[in-house]
């Protein structure tokens, strides 16, 4: 398949009074046209700041594209002006933010906010915009749109909120849709309605999408790859099968582990020691070394290439080299891999 | 919102009604007497005097009529001006008052925004320093320094303004501009202050990633939303800008409300004080009720949830 966009040994730096914050460090993906990928990783992995840097949207300064190119459609937007990049952004890509309740202007009438794009990129007056603003609202579930686009944020609830964010996002069919978890800040049933909304809208525009996520669960779901990011690098990466029948990356192991599952009352979660390094002060040898416990010495020494394991499947692990010794996974975490192929089979023609 | 309207219009009333009496009473435990200043008057002609102004019955009785005459308009006589009605002097006094008051209030909020504004979109650089260097001057040195200096070098030395007096438009100049350093600054902290915050907030982020350019960003998104709480200081501002015109009136020989206010209260002109004090007060009130009102023009959240 064509690659939509292709980001190459991507830097991002923080110039803090501290020092230089070094948030990514070298991260290559791709994502190809109508895929879904999803980035994973705890928190401060810089799964935002890599997302926010594709659209030049880290705040700048402190923030800075150090070294890197991040190509769309051949295009390198790392290497844009402002003025380049307002024509790619809300047109060509757009993104979706964690928090309704703050990522809406609340004294602009919803509507207005939604017709913004609109206005700017497709140049359409104000009665066209307004009809599109009625067709995207009734796309994402919100009825009324004729009342409803008069109305201010303050007059909806999260869940609505969130789904006008979608229609924000939508409004001139962007060919790559960035969502920065779009559901953690919604109670559970609402969730699972936006979840329900954004692969329902994924197979009526197959615009390809990059879905950042805590929830290994929502992954499964909607994700046809993964990306697993640690201290500001991608540690694995491949299809969603590779990542949960297969996963090679102690880290990777240790987040499956982690993952509560239905029913795991009894079983015991494998939770990863330790804390993330400081990205200030990068440790020298893999980020991960002092929290995993299969660490060798080269660990500490000298960071671990990305070994291929499949074509579609890399993990950057020292595990992976010919000399290492045969480690498998941690009974806990095999056992899940087991739950996870089990659950997800029934789910799989469903998958996008 | 007409409900509210009408309900805060009845609050109005309730609160002079008892500012008013409170007022009323205060004065009653003034030492002194308005004839003080009358020495040379005989013991019988002073009786007269207090006789002839209802000084002598009973504080309830003075009172009743206080408040009777005051619900149809009438303030009283004034002791000092013989026989002058108060609401008269008052009315003659206020125009030069207000004209300073309003004028500075809107040069000052006006340039204190776009101040804060500056210095908010050019975040630590030359401008932003050099209008928060003039922010912190205009709000610690006292606007009576300001009004010397600008009457020293703008109406002396130069010779541009008049230095005194009130005989036309170009005399308000001065006084305007000392009574607007204070607003001035106080706007420009804020505006400052919270443009920088609503900057950082996620909609902003939103909006950027829409493809909004600069100017849209700054002036559609964050602009009405930093100006909210703006309007918080307002209030105050008005407040200091009343008192400031009784020292600035003083200073450039204004004949305004000020003027008069301080020469009533060394003069025991009791109908005056209260007269003025019930003016200042009702204007207090009417300014909040105003602001009141922005808040719901400009926040919406406002606006409904006050509505219904
Ligand atoms: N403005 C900034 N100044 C300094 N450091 C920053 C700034 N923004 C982000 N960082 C740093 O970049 C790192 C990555 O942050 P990022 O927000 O990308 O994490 P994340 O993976 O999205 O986490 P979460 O799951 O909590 O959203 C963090 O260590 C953070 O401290
Ligand atoms: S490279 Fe070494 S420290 Fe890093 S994950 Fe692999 S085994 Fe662990
Ligand atoms: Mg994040």
């Amino acid at each position: 398949m064509e690659k939509l966009l292709d980001v190459k040994n991507l830097h991002v730096s923080f110039d803090t009074y501290g020092g230089e914050v070094k948030a990514v460090r070298g991260v290559n993906f791709d994502v190809k046209k109508g895929e879904t990928l999803a980035i994973v990783g705890e928190s401060g992995s810089g799964k935002s700041v890599t997302t926010k840097a594709l659209m030049q949207l880290i705040p700048k300064p402190p923030g800075r594209i150090k070294e890197g190119e991040i190509l769309f459609e051949g295009r390198d937007l790392a290497q844009m002006n402002e003025k380049q990049m307002q024509r790619i952004r809300g047109k060509e890509i757009s993104m979706i933010f964690q928090d309704p309740m703050t990522s809406l202007n609340p004294t602009m009438k919803v509507g207005n906010q939604i017709m913004e794009g609109l206005i700017k990129h497709q140049k359409m007056n104000k009665s066209q915009a307004r009809k599109r603003v009625v067709e995207l609202l009734d796309l994402v579930g919100i009825p009324d749109a004729e009342n409803r686009m008069k109305q201010y944020p303050h007059q909806f609830s999260g869940g609505m909120r969130q789904r006008v964010v979608v229609a924000i996002a939508l409004a001139c069919n962007p060919k790559l849709l960035i969502a920065d978890e779009p559901t953690t800040a919604l109670d559970v049933t609402i969730q699972a309605q936006i979840l329900e909304l954004m692969k329902d809208i994924q197979k009526k525009t197959d615009s390809a999408t990059i879905f950042i996520t805590h929830d290994l669960g929502v992954v499964a779901n909607v994700a046809d790859r993964v990306a697993v990011m640690y201290a500001g690098k991608i540690v694995e990466i491949g299809t969603v099968d590779d990542i949960f029948y297969n996963p090679k990356h102690p880290y990777t192991w240790g987040l499956l582990g982690s993952m509560p599952s239905l029913e795991s009352s009894d079983e015991e979660l494998f939770a990863i020691p330790g804390t993330p390094p400081d990205l200030l002060h990068p440790p020298k040898g893999d980020a991960f070394a002092a929290r995993n416990r299969y660490a060798m010495q080269i660990d500490f020494e000298q960071e671990p290439p990305m070994f291929k394991v499949s074509d579609t499947h890399y993990a950057s692990t020292w595990l992976l080299h010919e000399n290492a010794p045969d480690i498998d996974p941690p009974a806990a975490v095999k056992k899940r891999m087991e739950g996870m192929a089990n659950s997800s089979s029934h789910s799989e023609g469903e998958r996008i | 919102m007409t409900r509210y309207i009408i309900q805060r219009l009845i609050y109005m009333v309730i609160t002079m009604f008892l500012i008013a009496t409170l007022t009323f009473f205060l004065m009653k435990f003034l030492p002194g007497t308005p004839l003080s200043a009358a020495d040379k008057l005989s013991e019988e002609q002073q009786a007269v005097v207090l006789e002839k102004y209802g000084l002598n019955d009973p504080v309830p009785v003075q009172y009743f009529n206080y408040m009777t005459n005051l619900v149809q308009g009438d303030l009283g006589i004034s002791f000092q001006f013989d026989n002058r009605e108060v609401t008269t002097i008052i009315m003659e006094r206020i125009g030069p008052s207000m004209q300073l008051g309003v004028q500075a209030m809107f040069i000052g909020t006006i340039i204190g925004i776009l101040l804060g504004l500056t210095s908010a979109i050019y975040h630590n650089g030359m401008l932003d320093y050099s209008s928060t260097f003039l922010a912190v001057l205009g709000q610690s040195i006292p606007s009576f320094v300001f009004a010397g200096l600008l009457q020293f070098f703008i109406g002396v030395k130069l010779g541009w303004l008049p230095v005194a007096l009130w005989e036309g438009w170009e005399y308000s100049i001065l006084p305007t501009i000392s009574l607007a350093i204070f607003p001035i600054a106080i706007a420009a902290r804020f505006m400052r202050t919270e443009m920088l915050e609503v900057m950082g907030s996620d909609y902003i982020v939103t909006a950027r990633a829409k493809g909004v350019n600069k100017f849209g960003v700054v002036f559609k998104h964050g602009f009405r939303n930093a100006l909210i709480p703006l309007i918080t200081v307002l209030g105050p501002l008005a407040v200091g800008l009343m008192t400031g015109t009784l020292v600035i009136e003083n200073i450039f020989a204004v004949p305004g409300i000020g003027e008069q206010f301080v020469k009533a209260i060394n003069m025991n002109d009791f109908p005056i004080i209260m007269g003025t004090t019930l003016l200042i007060a009702f204007l207090f009130i009417f300014i909040i009720l105003v602001i009141d009102l922005l808040y719901g023009v400009i926040d919406p959240r406002i606006r409904l949830a006050e509505g219904e």
